[in-house]
């Protein structure tokens, strides 16, 4: 059996046929609100059931109760705000009660409900969702740069966006019914922002070994300069899968999604989205959603002894390395070898090499792996 | 028996542990709360899936076999 969407049921915001040829002829006589790509995301996510029990943008009650209690008001954990902003003058003459047509680059996206019109504190965000108010934060410096006010109500999405990964994208909805086609009753996802080495395969194997399958699910679309263009994970993992994997062990399916870098908080709010897609088990990284030095290393697995009650159940399997007395992939619970033995792999490194074109060594990542990657002229985001 | 509840039996050892976890964790006001609450927990988790009409599962497995997930 695979998990219960959070709060019981799958969301379904998209609105289709007949209701979406209405939705669209409303929104032509709606107030507008152009949104950007960030808010833009959350909503096919709301949409998709990606965030159920979210039906649309947190309103002020949900938003305080995300805020300091790390719940929704119907008492489901819940850890980031899911929220529209909007400067007054863009809603203009809005009330709550109105509905309003939600446009990204001029095309109209969805028809919101407006539930309430609130103003928030961007700094008391920071404070509880980040721990910091740090403006270099990179989420909080995101925090900081949105509007004044707080849009929520429930949304319908009428249309999607241009999506380049469109084969690789799977909603909730879909793999729920894929996991159970494949006959799979506990499955482990895991979330991913680069390409595998060997240390990813490891913590991937050490799950799978208690469990039917293996969702993998990288995060797609925004990208920093530097980072791994989302084509080439996908394609790394490919030849991973289908090189040092069983047939129909894994699922590989691409997620966008916005990513926070909220560190603790965040490891949660990945925990449920997994959930939704029905996963029952979750690998929760060293320093998961982390950035610079702002979290603990292991605060994403401490904040989970908060949720008893989160209905997915997290792996905290420690970080991998090769020893070469013990002649294979490790990690310090099971390793008695001293630091001289050990070959850390690290990502910053692994980059380096595949920047200068030099294949790494097999200790740190498949041949193939390396040469998927290789294969494009330029794997990384430019500048 | 009263109104719309029936009797259920359990080990008294069984009986024993959950009143030792409501005195420890409360949340619970007794024994029968508790198992009423884990049982709902247990048959909602069964009946959690979402219900797709056959035409609307057959069109999920058909994208799935298009991009060859199955």
């Amino acid at each position: 059996m695979v998990s219960k969407p959070h709060g019981g049921r799958l969301v379904d915001r998209v609105a289709r046929g007949r209701r979406r040829e209405l939705l669209l002829d409303e929104a032509k006589e709606l107030p507008r609100l152009e949104v950007g790509f960030d808010r833009a995301v959350d909503l096919e996510d709301i949409a998709h059931g990606v965030y159920s029990p979210l039906e649309g943008f947190m309103v002020q009650e949900d938003y305080l109760h995300v805020l300091y209690d790390m719940r929704l008001s119907t008492d489901h954990p819940w850890t980031i705000p899911i929220v529209l902003d909007a400067d007054p003058e863009e809603l203009g003459d809005v009330r709550e009660g109105d509905d309003l047509a939600l446009t990204h680059r001029g095309r109209v996206l969805a028809v919101m409900r407006v539930e309430e019109i609130y103003g928030w504190d961007k700094r008391e965000y920071a404070r509880m969702v980040y721990k910091t108010t740090d403006p270099k934060h990179p989420g909080v410096a995101k925090i900081y740069g949105m509007k004044e006010l707080l849009v929520g109500g429930p949304i319908d999405l009428v249309d999607e966006l241009p999506n380049p990964l469109e084969r690789y994208t799977l909603w909730p909805a879909e793999t729920r019914v894929l996991f159970r086609e494949r006959g799979w009753r506990r499955i482990v996802g895991f979330q991913t922002r680069n390409v595998p080495h060997l240390g990813h395969e490891y913590v991937q194997k050490a799950a799978l070994t208690f469990v039917d399958g293996l969702f993998i699910n990288p995060l797609v679309g925004w990208k920093k300069p530097g980072d791994y263009r989302d084509e080439v994970i996908l394609a790394a993992y490919e030849a991973l899968v289908k090189h040092y994997y069983p047939r129909n062990v894994v699922v590989l399916a691409a997620l966008r999604m916005n990513m926070r870098y909220a560190g603790p908080r965040e490891a949660i709010h990945h925990a449920i989205v997994r959930k939704n897609f029905g996963c029952t088990h979750f690998i929760v990284g060293r320093d998961h959603a982390g950035v610079g030095d702002y979290y603990g290393p292991y605060e994403a697995w401490e904040i989970f002894q908060e949720f008893p009650d989160l209905g997915i159940t997290p792996l905290f399997i420690r970080e991998a390395f090769y020893c070469r007395k013990c002649g294979g992939m490790v990690n310090e619970k099971v390793c008695p070898h001293g630091d001289e033995h050990r070959v850390r792999i690290s990502g910053t490194k692994l980059r380096e090499m595949l920047r200068r074109g030099e294949k790494p060594p097999k200790t740190m990542m498949r041949p193939e792996v390396a040469e998927a990657v290789m294969s494009f002229d330029n794997p990384f985001v430019e500048a | 028996m009263s109104g719309d509840k029936v009797a259920v039996h359990i080990s008294k050892e069984l009986y024993e542990k959950a009143k030792k976890y409501i005195e420890e964790q409360g949340g619970f006001e007794s024994v029968e709360e508790l198992v009423e609450f884990v049982l709902g927990e247990v048959l909602s988790e069964e009946g959690g899936e979402q219900v797709f009409s056959e035409e609307e599962e057959e069109k999920v497995k058909e994208r799935l076999r298009s991009l060859g997930y199955i």
